[in-house]
């Protein structure tokens, strides 16, 4: 009986969930884009050359101080104001490490001229408001007042990176990992057993199965590749700053 | 004597499965879900109240600066912070628009300030009043964040104390009420115009 209850009442709230997500959805005026790696151009305004070597610069970032930074470009707002649609694509993409928050997002809307950077809990310390708004003022805008989009980008990322520096050290933890270090130390213990049979296959049974490390490819899917880059589950309070051009 | 006693055991563990259906711990998550949000809110609000006094300072430095816009902003700060809101009273309606209104009133006369200093370049071209503006727009925006997820997590917990099971067990035993919305001020809203 009790079960049933539960069932009938949970299933009654992924209804109400469920539609308060549609409507959300409905009534947002321009979607989320989809996050495609660390520098999502939509609007075009990045070279290629820079656009790579901004995504290098990131990833090394990342690698060593674990705080991830990501560079968003729309056509347009329409409308909307830009703090409200860059907490809804900081939330969505949930960008920066699980726990440390440390998570920053540039999002620049070509037709409005705005610029914005949304900067997650945990670097509000280092990169705050007022770090944020004189980036944003003396960095990117008067690059971007000048139609110099590639420079202003750059410049902007730079002066991100410098502030937010030390704030965080250590490697990028992958999504999930840190609360079951019991399951990798499984798996290592099986490797580890794996390859000691395997050796004492080789030598006590003349080798007649091959391959030496045949089930050792198993390590290279950990750590954040940028193939698959993804958000680390970072929280965004709406903390940053806004300017235009 | 032996089967009374299994029998209130028994019965013991059925209340207590029920509860778990019932929506009695749900409801408690959500009551401490909007304590929460409001607990941010609140934080952010303080915020800017810590902000106001260097922001007038700032301000009062450039030359015959009005002075009943920047009294406005000082007596609405000082009414705004003498008015605290608990946990507690996030069911009372009076409260909430007492507090409310104290809020929104400093919105507005922030956001007066902000434009009447349009007409002083000087103070503009400041760097100290320029960051301070940052600052302030930024907290501005931290608190319409946390105004959001505060009212979103009101509606969860007064949906929860409302729909079908948990409404049974609120009215026999939780006697909850509906938490009040922290709806953004009328005044607030009102972009106040700019006069040469």
């Amino acid at each position: 009986m009790a079960r049933r209850v539960s069932w009938i009442s949970s299933t009654i709230l992924l209804f109400a969930l469920l539609q308060v997500a549609l409507y959300t959805g409905l009534l947002a005026a321009i979607p989320v884009p989809a996050l495609t790696g660390r520098v999502n151009d939509y609007a075009g305004m990045i070279s290629a050359p820079v656009k790579a070597d901004l995504e290098t610069k990131l990833k090394q970032f990342e690698a060593a101080e674990s705080t991830q930074i990501v560079i968003l470009t729309v056509q347009s707002l329409k409308g909307d104001p830009i703090e409200d649609f860059s907490i809804k694509v900081a939330e969505a993409w949930k960008i920066g490490q699980k726990g440390k928050d440390n998570g920053v997002l540039l999002i620049v809307s070509k037709d409005d001229h705005k610029v914005r950077i949304e900067v997650g809990y945990g670097l509000e310390g280092k990169l705050t408001d007022l770090m944020a708004g004189r980036i944003v003022r003396d960095e990117i805008v008067p690059a971007f007042k000048a139609g110099q989009f590639d420079q202003g980008f750059t410049n902007g990322v730079s002066a991100i990176i410098s502030t937010a520096h030390g704030e965080y050290k250590g490697k990028p933890k992958t999504e999930g990992n840190g609360d079951k270090p019991s399951m990798s130390l499984l798996f290592i213990i099986f490797a580890v057993i794996y390859v000691i049979y395997q050796i004492f296959r080789r030598f006590f049974w003349g080798g007649l199965g091959g391959g030496f490390f045949g089930g050792g490819g198993g390590f290279s899917g950990s750590g954040n590749n940028d193939d698959n880059f993804s958000g680390g589950g970072g929280s965004f309070g709406g903390g940053g700053s806004s300017g235009d051009w | 004597m032996m089967k009374a006693s299994v029998a209130k055991i028994v019965v013991f563990f059925l209340f207590f499965s029920t509860l778990s259906g019932c929506g009695y711990n749900s409801i408690q998550q959500n009551e401490e879900a909007v304590n929460h949000a409001w607990g941010d809110l609140e934080s952010q609000l303080q915020r800017r109240a810590d902000l106001v006094p260097n922001l007038v300072a700032t301000v009062k430095g450039a030359a015959n600066f009005e002075k009943e816009t920047l009294t406005a902003v000082v007596e609405a700060r000082s009414r705004a912070s003498a008015i605290q809101l608990t946990p507690a009273m996030l069911s009372d309606p009076d409260a909430m628009a007492k507090f409310r209104e104290a809020q929104g009133n400093l919105s507005s006369t922030l956001s007066r300030l902000l434009v009447t200093v349009e007409r002083y370049p000087e103070l503009k071209a400041n760097q100290n009043f320029r960051d301070l503006q940052n600052q302030l727009e930024g907290t501005e925006n931290r608190i319409s964040v946390a105004r959001q997820r505060y009212n979103a997590s009101v509606e969860t917990f007064n949906f929860s104390i409302r729909q079908f099971p948990n409404s049974l067990t609120n009215s026999f035993m939780l006697k909850l009420k509906p938490k009040e919305y922290f709806k953004a001020d009328a005044a607030a809203k009102t972009v106040p115009g700019v006069k040469f």
